[in-house]
């Protein structure tokens, strides 16, 4: 308190690293393709959440059927040894699905396609887990015409429909916060998309998390002073050391950025 | 030392069955009367809905088991929501152990209050600087999220449950509903207003936030509760 007359009480904005999740090992692509391999993730979380990761996000991005019981398993291990929060995601599209992962520990799960295809799952799972569990995933792109629209299946798929609309609906069916992805920013490390992200932030009431384009610090401070994220997303800058999340959030807090680091 | 968390139709048990396990506890999880009865300590967890997890309760004759507890309970996020005498979500009567009411979070009451104390400042600047005032830009105010869910401040902090903890430290929240402060306040937190973040009353206690999520912080406030309680 002596130097830093900045002594923010209240909810602070959280730093989230994302670790991609294939056969039980950390990946990252750039703008989803060339993946590359940054360690277990059980460690690397653990180590994040010494850091002062906020939260943690794992996205199997090779959920199928079979790979369900490795990933509860991953799930469980990773609930043993951290002590943070952290979501689940990848190829989630049932309730029984979502029921083995909160059971083995997760905290939230994340749903993306399997959502947009059959808006009922995200009521379903609001009505069995409550709405502070269901994270929904957007893959967004804007096109020439201006708008952002929302993308499947890891960005391999456009749809017609505009991503405020999805964001909206979603959150009525009952999703308590929004991972919201620009595919136009991912990998580019040029910032995250301010203007979509603002327009959902301030519009729906729930939480939004940025990913996609944080590069430098000053980056993260955009995203919330101008973006209004409640969370920033990322991955690579965290993964290959390019960032330290303690630098960064010492950084957030000199920006007058309410951030959580204990003394 | 045996501990046990009551198991019912509520969530997040696994979560403190495992954050025990980090702090090298060992705990039975089980809605056995006698079990819980027989605890050294016990603990009272949940994420999820009051009602529902009410009549769960009332149907197992486990709201009158709590109330007879005589070794240290401590009720986590729903738990010490339970504890309270009433809440708002679906009108439940709880079970009374804190004489404090359960609310809903209303930010349109924060945002009527924020926009008297703008008001004021408006007329301040108005008096210094007249000049200024046409060149002042409306600064659209975020909008105040419910459910609360993120890391914020604990302070005022009271009893051994929070021994070793600073003054300002951050727990992990999730919940859209608030015990209002009162006389069992012993940690303060401020979303919307200022509200009681735990709350402790003979061998009683509540925390809102989550210490199973809360990093070292809520290691330590689960190891205080079990070794200096």
């Amino acid at each position: 308190m002596t130097e830093n007359n900045y002594a923010a009480r209240g909810l602070t904005k959280r730093i989230i690293p994302c670790l991609d999740i294939k056969d039980g090992r950390t990946v990252k692509g750039t703008n989803f393709v060339d993946l590359r391999d940054a360690g277990d993730p059980v460690e690397l979380g653990a180590l994040y959440a010494q850091q002062g990761a906020d939260e943690l996000v794992f996205l199997d991005i090779t959920a199928t059927v079979e790979k369900r019981k490795t990933l509860s398993e991953l799930v469980n291990k990773i609930s043993h040894h951290i002590n943070i929060p952290f979501t689940v995601g990848g190829g989630i599209a049932s309730v029984e699905d979502v029921s083995v992962l909160l059971q083995n520990g997760a905290d939230k799960i994340s749903v993306n396609t399997a959502a947009y295809k059959r808006p009922g799952l995200i009521r379903e799972l609001e009505r069995s887990f409550g709405s502070q569990c269901v994270v929904l995933a957007i893959d967004t792109k804007k096109e020439e015409d201006g708008e952002w629209y929302v993308y499947l299946n890891g960005g391999r798929t456009k749809t017609e429909t505009r991503c405020v609309d999805w964001a909206r609906h979603a959150v009525e069916l009952g999703a308590g916060e929004i991972l919201l992805t620009s595919m136009n920013h991912d990998g580019t490390k040029q910032g995250f998309a301010l203007d979509i992200t603002r327009t959902l932030a301030t519009q729906l009431p729930v939480p939004v998390i940025a990913s996609g384009g944080g590069g430098t610090m000053q980056h993260f401070v955009d995203v919330f002073e101008e973006g209004k994220a409640d969370a920033g997303l990322a991955a690579s800058i965290f993964h290959f050391k390019e960032m330290g999340i303690g630098e960064l959030k010492q950084y957030l807090k000199g920006k007058a950025v309410n951030v959580r680091i204990e003394e | 030392m045996v501990l046990t968390i009551i198991k019912y139709n509520a969530g997040n048990i696994q979560s403190v069955l495992y954050a025990l396990e980090r702090i090298g506890m060992e705990a039975v999880v089980t809605d056995d009367h006698e079990a819980i009865m027989a605890a050294d300590k016990v603990i009272f967890p949940g994420v999820g809905e009051a009602s529902s997890a009410m009549r769960y309760l009332q149907e197992r004759n486990l709201d009158k088991l709590i109330w007879q507890l005589k070794q240290p309970v401590l009720g986590i996020c729903l738990g010490m929501q339970l504890m309270c005498r009433y809440s708002e979500e679906n009108n439940t009567d709880c079970l009374g152990i804190f004489d404090e009411k359960v609310k809903l979070f209303r930010p349109e009451e924060h945002a009527k209050r924020h926009h008297l104390l703008h008001g004021l400042n408006e007329m301040l600047a108005m008096r210094e600087a007249s000049m200024l005032r046409d060149n002042v830009e409306e600064e659209a105010e975020p909008v105040l999220k419910i459910p609360q869910i993120g890391w914020n401040n604990i302070y005022n902090l009271k009893t051994s449950l929070f021994e070793g903890i600073k003054e300002e430290s951050y727990c992990y929240f999730v919940h859209g509903y608030y015990a209002a402060l009162g006389e069992h306040t012993i940690a303060t937190t401020d979303y919307v207003q200022p509200y009681s973040s735990a709350l402790h009353r003979d061998n009683f206690y509540g925390v809102q936030f989550h210490p199973e999520k809360s990093a070292e912080v809520g290691e330590r406030i689960l190891k205080n509760f079990v070794e200096l309680i």
